[in-house]
């Protein structure tokens, strides 16, 4: 929606220019008007105000406070902002620092450096609320425009979170306060006159935007209240959507402006806080609401209960004043004060009991008549009703004043009851931080909201919603008796000497590392993107050590030593199509799922457009030579988003053949892939032996002979260190089989070269000797054949008359002919030979699959 | 082994002999079920060995077992697994991937014949499925990225240990890019969940068929099954496995016949029949075969198997499958094929059609025209088509619409000593016939 909202957003400068430096030819403003020319609706947005700027995903717009405006010598509208960085933005990693749930809707002071705060005014979005909370505060609940309210408690600077400074905070809060003034007097600055059109105009414009869906949501909403709770928790966003181009929407952030009391809010906005809300409700209750009027007046006029909503509710604003009030509600009620500090002790899982409590503290303290669900629900009727009278009196065309009988307290009431509705916002973090794919998508990070609080109280999550796959945790289940620790020397060197295991360091290839690490720091450094083409055969390292370089630059990052990046990796051989390269590169990078071609595209459409918050993305491609496609475009695309200047990706490309980028490549892929290579050569003997030394340090189990004769076999065959290591976990377990007593015992030269045999070792000769005789007399036939004929293949009827003349001088019985057929299928199946299909019966035609010598050494022998 | 002692054995109950054959049945038929290892211990310690590291220690693995049919992969696997699940340790600490069709499935190259059905086999018999939900398994990316993450998931100590089975493993090695082989040895390479993958396949060129960075991630091990045992191993195969079990019901019975089968392996003539098999194969399998060919003779009134049950047996077994067809052609189809051995001898296996065919049997007719009766061209034709169909001849090429049926070039699936065999034996077979095959030249 952002994006169709953007295309028709006219941005021009509010006042004239407050100051302006000659030299650098900049001129700052103190604000700025976003004109929608399809709406005709403006907006300012001054300085410290709290905004919106486009991110990397469109589902997700950063944060920030706006610091400065101004225009540089090339008539380019810059802005100047502080960050606030959402929970999704801080490394996963990081966010268990923490220590407690947050809800979506709370932000961090962000004080990491690497950002850029100078930012082109045009992405700003939209201007929002930031309220600056103390740590122990819950949030505030506010309904209409959660979308826009944002909390901040804590700062974040990269490494750990910080209690806001006073001074922040204090600045913070007045930043508020000045906004809400800055409201009023932008109120002001449009004519009044025009206020109820723009506000219709857009919002048809917005219905008709909005989906079907949405509508049939609504509709659905009579059925239940849960269901109602969705359809106006759709109806805010609606809200939020428009309310920053109408004046009339902007006035219900006022509801919480510090200048103003809860008691003077003013009817027209009580308007715009329920048309929207309730003209779905409505429509379908006419009949019920009448009766429904005395019900809520009752409520209404039971003073207990408004104060008892506030007290569960904690609060509903926060200005100075009512955070005192809550305190000495908190003081009044020790029961919640103990809650409260147990909710801070064990924030993770004592949710559900913190639930519990609050489930049973109701009803003791309201009358037991009304019980959350149906207080809420009353809420609804109330407002229903509330927006009939609304609709019916601006349909007659009253002026505002006459709506301020609408009391107070009834706006009041029922911005208290629909944050009640909200309290299980962060009753139900859990879910929303779970996973991290939900918490991008902003549909789902919706759906908590969803929960009535009959639900949580039931503490049934979700009942009858299926898990779907996509945020569902496959895991593998758990063993049950615990895996035992090596318990010798052997099985510690087993251990230690397993592919898998994950050695302190890299022997061997430290210029390696060091060249790649350089690489990819200088690019980070830079801020720019980069290609790099790794090659080099299987088993020597490649994949290793560019691991151990990210791994070292996530330290580093995290030591603030370098800027933060994004770690991205795709193997060919895991993907079962190229495309599916774009899939999983999107899904890591915004935790989206989509098919290819729209993958392909967003990504595209990420690395080219600048993104000022956005880190660089180290993208590794292991396996590079599957994604080849007859067009390449998959690679093509790899490697030509680094080129593009906003891209800030690096990636490292990983394949075995040295000359890949000549063989397979078109010209303009292999050229966009660039000339920084690098190769891995197969590992010498001293660097295997040096490997294998290195994992069993402290570890005697092994001769120092026997390591060097493994090192030197397996660099004379294929310098690949998994098969060195291979063979060395294979001689322990000969060891292990060899000792007789429980004597400690170490390798030596003879179980290595059992192991070496037995990895290396032809198996062709021995399974000719173990064949059985006429097995034997049929490869000897053909021998003899193929010496006859002098070309190495045979049909099986040629093979047959030398078979039936070797038994004849052996003074064997002759096999029959299908006794010769079984013989040379079952010899087939082994692929000693090679053989034809057997429907040709006995003009099949033979072929050996080893060299005659073999065959006659073999069979010789004996 | 006198006629007299069967005799007196004759009075044996119908319900006793039922067993016996029952027994005999399970044990030939269901040859991976309850079979005995002959010859590999080495190789069962082996096996159990690495499948017990996998379970106690969580140690990845990969390993092939390689072998000829009938040597015994299968029921080496299916002993060790018997006697790991028996142990204590290892109990409900291991979960099993095999892929096949049959009561104990295995991972099967012959079921499983892409990754795709693969990928699914392996989640449903993991029992992923319920984490799944009622997701319907639309694309095989998803699939694999789902497993993958799964497996990712698990680390050494915690996660419970997988073992692959993958039956005929020559088989997945001809999938797309190899990607399931690619994968699991990867997992088994790396510090995810512990994974065992075993390749069980008869191909001794298995390795050379790896791509190359399969290769590098498989282990290496290899577990070679090759039939190792002499003739006097055969023979105590040959005894144990003719020999009654212990808690055989009539247990008079089953010393009688234990005692049969002892003086059976004694006898010269059943080392004979023994020799022959063994001499062509080792293959366990052919044994049984035998076996169940002898034991299928034993009845209420000839309860004890004896030698020329063996023979008859082995005469069965060893027939020749083209030379029994001969048997029952007529006398003009044999004259026809014995028409294109004289052509194949005069022009030295070079292909024939229908008309030279014909006009060698002419030859003979005219010659011969007293003792044979002259058959129109559209009945030996008839009789030839016959011999098509039975597949003792077979075309070059496919018969077209265009070439004329009679000028078809064809060739004989008849070696010429088949065909002397089979008259040798053909019944009735007239004497003129009889030396016209001998030599074409006979009527000099």
């Amino acid at each position: 929606m952002n994006t169709r909202q953007r295309s028709k957003l006219i941005y021009s400068w509010y006042g004239k220019p407050m100051s302006s430096d000659r030299k650098l030819r900049t001129s700052q403003y103190k604000g700025i008007l976003i004109t929608s020319e399809s709406s005709r609706t403006e907006t300012c947005i001054q300085l410290g105000d709290f905004i919106l700027v486009e991110g990397v995903n469109a589902d997700q717009p950063y944060v920030a406070q706006l610091v400065d405006l101004y225009e540089d010598g090339a008539q380019h509208k810059r802005a100047v902002v502080q960050w606030f960085c959402r929970l999704e933005e801080i490394p996963q990693n990081k966010r268990k620092l923490l220590k407690r749930e947050v809800s979506a809707q709370e932000v961090f002071f962000d004080q990491v450096l690497g950002y850029d705060t100078d930012i082109a005014a045009e992405t700003i979005i939209k201007s929002i609320m930031v309220l600056p909370l103390h740590l122990g505060e819950e949030l505030p609940i506010i309904t209409l425009n959660k979308e826009q309210t944002f909390y901040v408690k804590q700062s974040w600077d990269g490494k750990c979170f910080k209690v806001l400074s006073p001074d922040t905070f204090s600045k913070l809060k007045e930043a508020n306060k000045k906004r809400g003034v800055i409201a009023n007097s932008s109120k002001a600055f449009i004519p009044s006159d025009i206020l109820t059109p723009v506000k219709k105009d857009t919002e048809s414009v917005v219905r008709s935007a909005t989906k079907p869906k949405n509508v049939d949501m609504g509709i659905e909403s009579k059925h239940s209240a849960s269901k109602s709770s969705l359809a106006k928790e759709r109806h805010s966003q609606r809200v939020a959507n428009n309310d920053t181009k109408t004046p009339t929407a902007r006035k219900k952030l006022e509801l919480n402006s510090p200048t103003r009391s809860k008691g003077k809010i003013l009817g027209c906005e009580v308007l715009g806080l329920l048309d929207d809300d309730c003209d779905a409700v409505a429509p379908v209750e006419p009949s019920a609401t009448k009766r429904k009027v005395k019900f809520t007046s009752e409520i209404l006029g039971s003073p207990p209960k408004i104060p008892c909503s506030n007290d569960k509710s904690k609060s509903t604003s926060d200005t100075a004043e009512h955070c005192q009030k809550f305190s000495d509600t908190l003081r009044l009620s020790p029961f919640t004060k103990i809650k409260d500090c147990s909710e801070k002790d064990k924030n993770l899982h004592g949710k559900d009991d913190n639930l519990t409590s609050v489930g049973y503290q109701k009803p003791s303290s309201q009358s037991p008549v009304l019980t959350p669900r149906s207080l809420r629900t009353c809420a609804q009727k109330t407002s229903a009703l509330i927006a009939e009278q609304i609709s019916l009196l601006k349909s007659h065309g009253k002026s505002a004043a006459e709506e301020d009988f609408l009391s107070d307290s009834d706006s009041s009431y029922s911005s208290s009851s629909e944050e009640e509705e909200d309290d299980d916002v962060p009753c139900t973090p859990e879910k929303k931080t779970k996973s991290r794919i939900i918490f991008s998508t902003p549909k789902s990070s919706r759906k908590p909201a969803v929960h009535t609080p009959a639900k949580t109280l039931k503490k049934t999550p979700l009942p009858g919603t299926p898990r779907t796959p996509r945020n569902a945790t496959p895991e593998i289940p758990r063993r049950i008796q615990a895996a035992q620790e090596p318990a010798s020397v052997l099985e510690e060197a087993r251990l230690r000497l397993h592919v898998s295991a994950i050695p302190e360091s890299l022997p061997c290839r430290e210029e390696e590392f060091q060249d790649i690490y350089n690489f990819v720091e200088s690019k980070l450094i830079d801020g720019t993107g980069g290609c790099m083409y790794i090659s080099g055969v299987p088993g020597t390292g490649k994949t290793a050590t560019v691991h151990e370089v990210i791994r070292c630059l996530q330290q580093a990052a995290e030591n603030d030593e370098l800027p933060p990046f994004q770690f991205v990796e795709i193997n060919g051989m895991k993907l079962t199509d190229p495309h599916q390269a774009y899939v999983q590169i999107l899904e890591f990078l915004t935790g989206q799922k989509v098919t290819a071609t729209h993958a392909a595209v967003l990504l595209a459409k990420l690395f080219s457009t600048p993104g000022p918050k956005r880190k660089t993305t180290v993208l590794i491609v292991d396996e590079l030579d599957l994604l080849w496609t007859r067009k390449q475009n998959v690679m093509y695309n790899l490697f030509d988003w680094p080129t593009q200047k906003h891209s800030k990706l690096i990636i490292l490309a990983i394949a075995n053949t040295m000359d890949l980028p000549e063989r397979i490549m078109m010209n303009r892929v292999a050229s966009r892939l660039g000339l920084t290579r690098m190769s891995f050569q197969p590992y010498t003997y001293k660097q295997l032996q040096q490997i294998i030394s290195s994992r069993l340090k402290g570890v005697k189990a092994f001769e120092e002979d026997a390591v060097q004769l493994v090192s030197r076999k397996v660099a004379a065959l294929s310098g690949d260190a998994r098969r060195c290591l291979d063979i060395c976990r294979r001689a322990t377990e000969i060891c292990e089989f060899a000792r007789q007593k429980r004597t400690p015992e170490i390798v030596r030269m003879a179980h290595v070269t059992e192991a070496i045999d037995e990895m290396f070792s032809s198996p062709y000769v021995n399974a000719i000797r173990n064949a059985s005789l006429h097995e034997q007399i049929f490869l000897k036939a053909i021998l003899a054949e193929f010496r006859r004929a002098g070309v190495e293949e045979a049909t099986v009827q040629q093979v047959y008359h030398h078979h039936v003349a070797l038994c004849r001088m052996e003074g064997l019985q002759s096999p029959t002919v299908s006794e010769i057929m079984a013989i040379c299928s079952r010899l087939g199946a082994c692929r000693l030979l090679l053989v034809e299909a057997s429907n040709k019966y006995l003009h099949m035609r033979v072929r050996l699959n080893l060299s005659q010598d073999d065959v006659m050494y073999a069979l010789r022998e004996e | 082994m006198s006629k007299r002692k069967l005799k007196e054995s004759n009075v044996e109950s119908p319900e006793c002999i039922s067993q016996v054959q029952k027994i005999f049945r399970e044990r030939f038929c269901h040859n991976c079920a309850g079979g005995k290892l002959f010859g590999m211990e080495q190789q069962y310690r082996h096996l159990l060995e690495l499948l017990k590291r996998t379970t106690v220690h969580g140690e990845s693995n990969s390993a092939l077992i390689i072998g000829p049919r009938g040597s015994g992969k299968t029921t080496l696997l299916n002993h060790v697994l018997k006697d790991l699940r028996e142990m204590k340790q290892v109990t409900e600490n291991l979960l099993e991937v095999h892929l096949n069709g049959k009561k104990n499935p295995f991972l099967s190259g012959l079921l499983q014949t892409n990754d795709k059905v693969a990928l699914k086999e392996i989640t449903r018999q993991l029992q992923l499925e319920n984490v799944v939900g009622d997701k319907v398994f639309g694309s095989f990316a998803e699939n694999l990225a789902f497993l993958l993450e799964a497996l990712r998931r698990g680390n050494r100590t915690s996660s419970c240990p997988i073992l692959f089975v993958l039956d005929e493993f020559d088989l997945f090695v001809h999938h797309k890019n190899q990607t399931l082989l690619y994968n699991l040895f990867d997992i088994s390479q790396s510090a995810q969940t512990p994974v065992t993958v075993i390749g069980l396949t008869c191909r001794q060129d298995v390795l050379e068929l790896l791509e190359k960075r399969v290769k590098s991630r498989f282990s290496h091990r290899q577990i070679y099954l090759m039939n190792s045992f002499d003739f006097k191993q055969y023979i105590k195969i040959f005894k144990k496995q003719l020999s009654l079990p212990a808690e055989f019901p009539d247990e008079s019975f089953a010393q009688k016949w234990n005692n049969n089968v002892e003086h059976l392996s004694e006898d010269k003539t059943v080392q004979d029949v023994l020799q022959n098999l063994f001499h062509h194969t080792k293959d366990l399998r052919s044994l049984h075969l035998l076996l169940m060919l002898a034991v299928s003779a034993v009845t209420v009134h000839h309860p004890l198997l004896t030698a020329a049950d063996l023979q008859e047996a082995s005469r069965q077994h060893r027939t020749d499958s083209k030379a029994n067809i001969v048997h029952g052609l007529s006398v003009l189809e044999i004259c026809l094929i014995i028409a294109m051995k004289h052509l194949n001898d005069v022009y030295d296996g070079e292909p024939f059609n229908f008309q030279m065919v014909y006009n060698e049997f002419q030859k003979f007719i005219q010659r011969k025209a007293h003792s044979m009766y002259n058959f129109e061209k559209p009945v030996v034709m008839k009789a030839f088509e016959h011999l098509l169909q039975l597949e003792l001849v077979k075309p070059l090429e496919r018969p077209s619409v265009r070439a004329q049926r009679e000028y078809l070039l064809m060739k004989l699936l008849l070696d010429s000593s088949q065909i002397m065999d089979a008259l040798q034996v053909y019944p009735n077979c007239p004497t003129d016939v009889k030396q016209w095959a001998a030599s074409s030249l006979s009527w000099l």
